[in-house]
């Protein structure tokens, strides 16, 4: 196998020598807006799409740049300082797979900037707002770019800053405010597994840049496989993945652009890019870290999937569908260096069709005084058709529509998963078959059927600075899956940063039996649901609905199980520690604080301020030096 | 009839002590000759310039001619890396002093007068003012870049007393609550005459072993004589004491508290850092050049030193209330962290040169976070001058909140808090010393583990008390009364930023200054 993480181009020239533009613009962006206070009010918003923009620029800059070069010479790395000496050397990885994260984050982060000049045009803190994401896009920038995993670690807990600062943006609604105190606590699960497999991986092979591991021999025994889960674990934390699913529904309390940019297109999917990064290292084809990647994926993309069949808040059906959607990429993500392509195939494409289908709800929202009950929507189609045509190009996407982007990347990830392991494959086929019925549910409920608007709700079209990043996204949302799929151009661009053959197409067959039952499948869900929803009238208030619903609409009791499985266990835990912690440790600690304090007081009655003290005091040392000299001497 | 040969000096080398010693001697020309309005305005651009000039020589002197490889003036000095290395922080840490110096009036107008007689408010009255204390400064800096680059006991001797003499003079003219001062400058002389006694006997005794002062002359008959030989032991514990109470290690720690609190705060900024940096410079040179063939000997003894002075730094500082007095035992502390670098001697050339460099990169990012700490104590004023007790401090962040956020950095970084200069240089230490002592046979081994245990154990004692004046500041009620914060000059703020920036490059990006001090310890100490 090709060594994926040597480095071929030295230290880089041209515009890559210049990449960490990239993340010091919105840095500085962020610096700016936060320092400056009150006083960047009137411009906070212009500076904060103007830095990410610029970081697009140097984003295309580089892939320009990159694509001059020899396929062989893609890889190029930025040294920039030494950070740990002797262990950590700071420096930036310009490869296919960090450029095309990095022209995603800048790219749908730019016209989510865009976006939000006028979805936050009447909120007093639009300068904070945009601060927090100019921060969130120069932590995003670092993860993916960093060529090591304590760079990408800092990224890391950087975009988790910002996710937290974010979703409480709104802090003085409680909701918001444990909302975000939640992801932040769920998401320290998964850093904390991140961190201890950081932490073997460094006793074990003394290196945690990518290019070091590269030259290590990796045999797969014990200790690479718990590293694996550990990074797992990790990737789980931020990509929302079971067991750590539950943050990402209350994420949803954020502003929309946030639950576009943060929890849909870009935060999100550091996990897959984790798992693909250190593919080669700790999740080869068939290894049990994969095996495990693969049914964390297989079960996270049916859990969303069920979830959002049941959920009336537009937003919220979005993020289960969400969930599903990055269980597909993991479920890739698991299946050697033709997975891997597939996976960030699909995550650039869902990218592009989930952002388009977040900021049309947030137009929806933004028309329907903030309403978020897609039971109070119906027949808006013709009061906002731009939204509604963009949502749905977005729709047909996600479903799977044949030639749009992600009947694409969906139908490989799907063939690989056979191919490799026909359970979890067969699974996925039912999974979309689930996508076409909630997907086609929620179009239905907002832009067809009868109106049940609230009575003071003037629905209508929002400002062209909404629509025209809508547009955008949505031809993303077309055009790019064929773009990346066909005749394996993602494949073949990113083989050599993950370690697949280069010469190499993977097979793409819509014709074969999964394609076809797919699109089967798919179908009989969209007809479902035109049955229930399109045609049927749907009730204003929700219907009591049999278990199964119940059971959706409660989160697969996720959170219940969370609640007694670990907060309650762990509120005991508390209370027992706070109770050892009164009585011993307290005791403990503040007898040995009360021990060092009484010291301090004694010993400070030598200090007595006479200078004949002092002096004898240096008698005695000197005495006592000598001493300990002459006896040292003599041992 | 005998002639007696002229030595040779080497001009252009000693050029930066000279031209701090000559402009030194300027000074004193303008304090006879011109008139007393006239004084102060001749005297800083002065003594501005002096520092200037000689940190340019010395830069010029490394980038053009580069270090020399033997000692100078007949081998009484050497001017070897890591003595350009301490020059430079030296002139640069009193660069900024002087600027910390001229700039209030902290001093007082006749030194002379009876605290709250009729002379002072007269003195007062006219607007004296003792410009003496601009050539004073100069005279004390060339001691201190002549102390760590003398290659004999002797030279060593004069250098330690002309460093010494100009400050204790300057602890006593404290404008406000002068008789602590003079208290304080009186406290100083009278030990550090003591302390110097120690010294003297000790370079005599050695004398008496090696037949020699010249350090590597020492260092020859050690290499062939008995190494327990009475009088060398005793010359050397003699010899330790004197250069111990210079840095101030336990238990030759007792001035300190009182000095630095009494004698006006500039002075305490200028003896905090450049005296320790001078000292520790001192200590490497004696120690590592001189007595580098016996340290079998001498670190089992400063490891208890060591220990020691960091233990009672950081425990005595808890129970201090005092601003002032609290940074002397935190500076105490940082001694004794200083130490464990002193102790880290390897086989190799290599090992020591990695010693040598963690030493020199925490002596200037100490040396620049002390300066900015003092600067900022010069800035909270009640009406008697600084409010030095810290309950005054309460509630500060509430009223101040970059003046307090500024010294919470500082007292983090002496903290040793990641992404300040402060964790880079006890990391440093710290592992250097442990490098050390897991060399094969070294004759401390295990023990060198066990001092950074202490040190780490003394860190987290300290960090309790920098804490908790971060958590006064910040989290308590301020007093109605309380303090009011001057309006800091441009000059203050200079010397403010300059500590900042520093305390926050070497937080996070310490490469070129880690590479300057290597370079400057690549070539060790020469002989």
């Amino acid at each position: 196998m090709e060594n994926p993480a040597q480095i071929l181009g030295n230290t880089a020239g041209g515009v890559i020598g210049f990449s960490w533009l990239m993340i010091a613009l919105p840095l500085v962006g962020a610096a700016i807006l936060l320092i400056g206070g009150r006083r960047t009010n009137k411009w906070g918003h212009l500076l904060g799409v103007a830095m990410s923009l610029g970081a697009f620029v140097v984003a295309v800059l580089a892939l320009v740049q990159l694509l001059g070069l020899d396929p062989e010479q893609r890889r190029q790395a930025v040294h920039l300082y030494e950070f740990i000496p002797g262990m950590v050397d700071m420096g930036l990885l310009v490869d296919q797979l960090s450029i095309s994260f990095a022209l995603l984050i800048t790219g749908v982060g730019s016209l989510i900037h865009i976006y939000s000049i006028g979805y936050m045009s009447h909120d007093p803190e639009r300068r904070r707002f945009f601060a927090y994401l100019n921060l969130f896009v120069a932590a995003m920038l670092l993860l993916v770019l960093a060529d090591n995993y304590v760079g990408l670690f800092i990224g890391w807990e950087g975009v988790g800053l910002a996710s937290y600062l974010l979703i409480g943006f709104w802090y003085f609604k409680p909701s918001a405010a444990v909302a975000a105190k939640k992801a932040f606590i769920v998401n320290r699960v998964g850093d904390f597994g991140l961190l201890v497999g950081m932490f073997v991986m460094w006793t074990t092979f003394g290196t945690l840049s990518f290019a070091g591991l590269g030259d290590a021999t990796i045999e797969q025994n014990g200790t690479v496989t718990a590293i694996g889960l550990l990074l797992l674990l990790g990737a789980c934390g931020k990509s929302a993945q079971l067991p750590l699913q539950s943050w990402l529904l209350d994420a949803m309390e954020g502003p929309t652009p946030v639950s576009a940019l943060i929890h849909a297109a870009t935060m999100v999917t550091a996990g897959v890019y984790l798992v693909v990064r250190s593919g080669a290292f700790f999740f080869p084809l068939g290894s049990t870290a994969a095996l495990v990647a693969g049914i964390v994926g297989t079960a996270t993309l049916l859990a969303g999937a069920i979830i959002g069949c049941a959920k009336d808040d537009i937003k919220k059906g979005l993020a289960g569908s969400t969930m599903s959607q990055i269980g597909y990429m993991m479920l890739g993500a698991a299946f050697g260096p033709v997975g891997y392509a597939f996976a960030i195939g699909h995550l650039i494409t869902h990218g592009f069709f989930k952002a388009d289908m977040f900021l049309g709800a947030g137009s929806v929202m933004h028309a329907m005084n903030d309403e978020v009950d897609m039971r109070k929507y119906g027949g808006l189609f013709s009061k906002m058709k731009v939204t509604a045509i963009t949502f749905i190009i977005g729709y047909l996407a996600i479903i799977g529509f044949p030639l749009l982007s992600g009947y694409f990347t969906k139908d490989g990830i799907i063939e690989t998963a056979i191919e490799h392991n026909p359970v979890m494959g067969w699974l996925a086929v039912a999974g979309a078959g689930l996508t076409g019925f909630y997907m086609s549910r929620m179009i239905f409920m907002t832009f067809f059927g009868k109106a049940r608007w609230d009575k003071d709700a003037h629905p209508h079209e929002s400002p062209a600075v909404m629509t025209v990043p809508l547009i955008i996204l949505s031809i993303g949302a077309i055009g790019l899956g064929a773009f990346l799929v066909l005749g394996g151009r993602l494949y073949q661009w990113l083989a050599p940063a993950v370690g697949g053959a280069r010469d190499f197409v993977p097979a793409f067959h819509p014709f074969s039996v999964p394609g076809l039952s797919t699109l089967a499948l798919v179908a009989v869900g969209v007809v479902i649901a035109w049955f229930k929803y399109g045609k049927a009238e749907v009730p204003v208030t929700a219907p009591r609905g049999s278990f199964l619903t119940t059971f959706a609409r409660r989160d697969l009791y996720g959170d219940a199980l969370n609640e007694s499985l670990f907060m309650r266990p762990g509120q005991w835990l508390t209370r027992l520690a706070v109770f050892f912690d009164n009585r011993g440790i307290d005791g403990l600690v503040n007898g040995l604080a009360a021990t060092i304090g009484g010291s301090s007081g004694r010993l400070r009655r030598v200090q007595t301020g006479f200078a004949r003290t002092y002096a004898l005091s240096i008698l005695f040392g000197a005495a006592l030096l000598t001493g300990a000299l002459l006896l040292v001497g003599n041992l | 009839m005998n002639t007696i040969p002229a030595p040779t000096i080497e001009y252009g080398t000693l050029a930066p002590l000279l031209l701090i010693f000559g402009m030194a001697v300027i000074g004193v020309l303008v304090e006879a000759f011109a008139p007393r309005y006239l004084r102060r305005s001749i005297h800083l651009p002065l003594t501005l310039v002096g520092l200037i000039g000689a940190f340019a020589l010395v830069v010029w002197q490394v980038a053009k001619t580069g270090v020399p490889t033997s000692a100078v003036a007949m081998g009484a000095v050497a001017v070897d890396g890591p003595a350009l290395f301490i020059w430079g922080v030296i002139i640069v840490l009193a660069f900024v002093s002087v600027l910390l110096i001229n700039d209030e009036d902290h001093f007082v107008a006749s030194a002379a007068a009876v605290p709250g007689s009729s002379d002072e408010e007269e003195a007062e009255r006219e607007g004296f003012a003792h410009t003496e204390i601009y050539p004073l400064v100069l005279f004390a800096v060339g001691g201190m870049m002549l102390f760590p680059a003398s290659n004999d006991l002797l030279v060593m001797f004069v250098a330690l007393e002309v460093m010494s003499l100009p400050l204790y003079l300057m602890c006593g003219l404290a404008r406000r609550r002068r008789l602590l001062s003079q208290e304080a400058s009186l406290k100083y002389f009278l030990l550090g005459a003591f302390s110097s006694a120690f010294f003297l006997y000790g370079t005599a005794l050695i004398y008496g072993y090696a037949g020699s002062v010249e350090l590597a002359k020492i260092s020859t008959a050690l290499a062939t004589g008995a190494l327990l030989d009475p009088l060398l032991l005793v010359g050397l514990a003699l010899l330790g004491v004197g250069l111990m109470f210079k840095i101030g290690a336990a238990p030759f720690q007792a001035w300190k508290p009182d000095v630095y609190q009494g004698a006006p705060t500039p002075i305490t900024a200028l003896m905090a850092s450049g005296v320790l940096v001078a000292a520790v410079g001192a200590v490497l040179r004696v120690f590592w050049v001189a007595l580098g063939n016996m340290d079998w000997d001498w670190r089992p003894v400063m490891w208890g030193v060591a220990a020691l002075t960091m233990l009672v730094g950081a425990v005595l500082a808890i129970t201090q209330t005092e601003i002032k007095r609290m940074l002397a035992y935190s500076s105490i502390a940082h001694a004794g962290f200083l130490l464990i670098g002193v102790m880290a001697t390897y086989d190799s050339a290599d090992g020591n040169s990695k010693s040598l460099s963690a030493i020199l990169f925490y002596l200037l990012v100490y040396g620049f976070t002390t300066v900015g700490a003092f600067a900022v104590v010069t800035m909270v004023r009640d009406a008697g001058g600084e409010a030095g007790h810290l309950s005054r401090w309460a509630g500060l962040g509430k009223r101040s909140p970059l003046l307090a956020g500024t010294f919470a950095f500082f007292l983090l970084a002496f903290a040793g808090i990641p992404l300040t200069s402060g964790f880079f240089g006890k990391y440093a230490v710290f592992a250097a010393a442990l490098g050390s002592g897991n060399e094969t046979g070294d004759s401390l081994g295990g023990w060198m583990a066990g001092i950074v245990v202490v040190g780490v154990i003394a860190s987290a004692i300290a960090a309790f008390f920098y804490v908790r004046v971060i958590v006064l500041m910040f989290f308590s009620e301020p007093a109605a009364d309380g303090p009011t914060v001057v309006a800091p000059s441009f000059s203050l703020q200079f010397v403010i930023g300059v500590a900042m920036a520093v305390t926050v490059i070497a937080g996070v990006f310490p490469q070129p200054i880690l590479d300057i001090a290597r370079d400057a310890a690549s070539g060790l100490f020469i002989r």
